[in-house]
């Protein structure tokens, strides 16, 4: 399987991803955000970072980017999509994913370990996990606050949209969310980095999962 | 060459929307000795030199601001 990872000026989680996907036992396909070519990827990791630097609003700019046309496509058509962190906020932007991504409520920047709750697991890149599983990820980010309209925010919720949940709010988003799916549940949004928490040399291998996940989805042994 | 319109585009958050900016500078104001202050709201100003506004509209709604959470007004500045 091989799974693409988008790079933006200012993307600086991409190289965790590759990382995090070749130790899953994927191929990992760097894709260049002014490239429009997908390079016959079967997924796609919309990294963290600060693309184009938060310019406007985070993920404004990039969500304009050449690469980006073919990755709505690419998720319209069903393909798996993850964005972490700046990648959930490029997602946002690109309305690949309701709502959006505000300013932490106590206007600081959010560097830690967040304890996580898995929710809704019926999406490629949860499948390994079982609703109701906890863990610990790493965070960091100034604009994670997910907001969305009371009516959106009803409709995820019902529809069991929501992926995961902090078990302590570090950022204010509304109903304590982390991570959401879109309708047909193939594009994935992350606020945590499990990227970060893939390898026990860097702490923790737990978010390896995530990425394992979506080769189990795809009928790939890990 | 043609004559550019200068356009000045306003995006503030949508009322009912945290503005934890706007919250924290209320918050400083008193502590500088500045008392009366109810509100804080911030927002940005976006300034532009166009051959044409025709294209204004669909530039603040796909771009300048996000429809989500926040709106917007624009002027030609005379």
């Amino acid at each position: 399987m091989r799974i693409g990872v988008t790079v933006f000026p200012g993307s600086n989680c991409d190289r965790d991803a590759l990382h995090a996907i070749e130790r899953a036992g994927a191929t990992p396909v760097e894709l260049w955000h002014a490239d429009a070519s997908l390079k016959g990827v079967d997924a796609v990791v919309v990294p963290g970072g600060f693309s184009y630097g938060d310019y406007l609003r985070p993920g404004a700019i990039a969500r304009f980017a050449k690469v980006m046309g073919s990755l709505e496509e690419f998720a319209n058509a069903g393909g798996p999509v993850l964005g972490v962190c700046n990648g959930f906020q490029v997602l946002t932007e690109a309305h690949l994913l309701p709502g959006a991504l505000l300013r932490n409520a106590h206007m600081r920047f959010v560097c830690s370990r967040a304890p996580v709750r898995f929710e809704s697991v019926e999406t490629p890149w949860t499948s390994l996990f079982e609703s109701g599983d906890q863990l610990t990820l790493p965070v960091a980010h100034n604009e994670g606050n997910y907001f969305a309209d009371e009516k959106t925010i009803a409709q995820i919720e019902d529809e069991g949209r929501v992926v995961l949940r902090y078990l302590e709010n570090p950022n204010g988003s509304l109903n304590d969310i982390a991570g959401i799916c879109n309708e047909g549940r193939n594009v994935v949004g992350l606020m945590p980095h499990p990227e970060r928490a893939s390898d026990p040399a860097l702490g923790s291998g737990e978010g390896l999962k995530v990425f394992e996940s979506v080769l189990s989805f795809a009928g790939i042994k890990a | 060459m043609a004559d550019t319109l200068k356009i000045r585009v306003l995006v503030r958050p949508k009322t009912g929307i945290l503005d934890p900016q706007g919250e924290a500078v209320r918050r400083a104001l008193p502590a500088l000795g500045f008392e009366g202050v109810r509100t804080v709201h911030i927002g940005r100003l976006v300034e532009m030199e166009v051959e044409s506004a025709d294209e204004v509209e669909g530039m603040c709604r796909r771009l300048l601001a996000n429809p989500t959470i926040e709106e917007y007004e624009w002027e030609v500045v005379r």
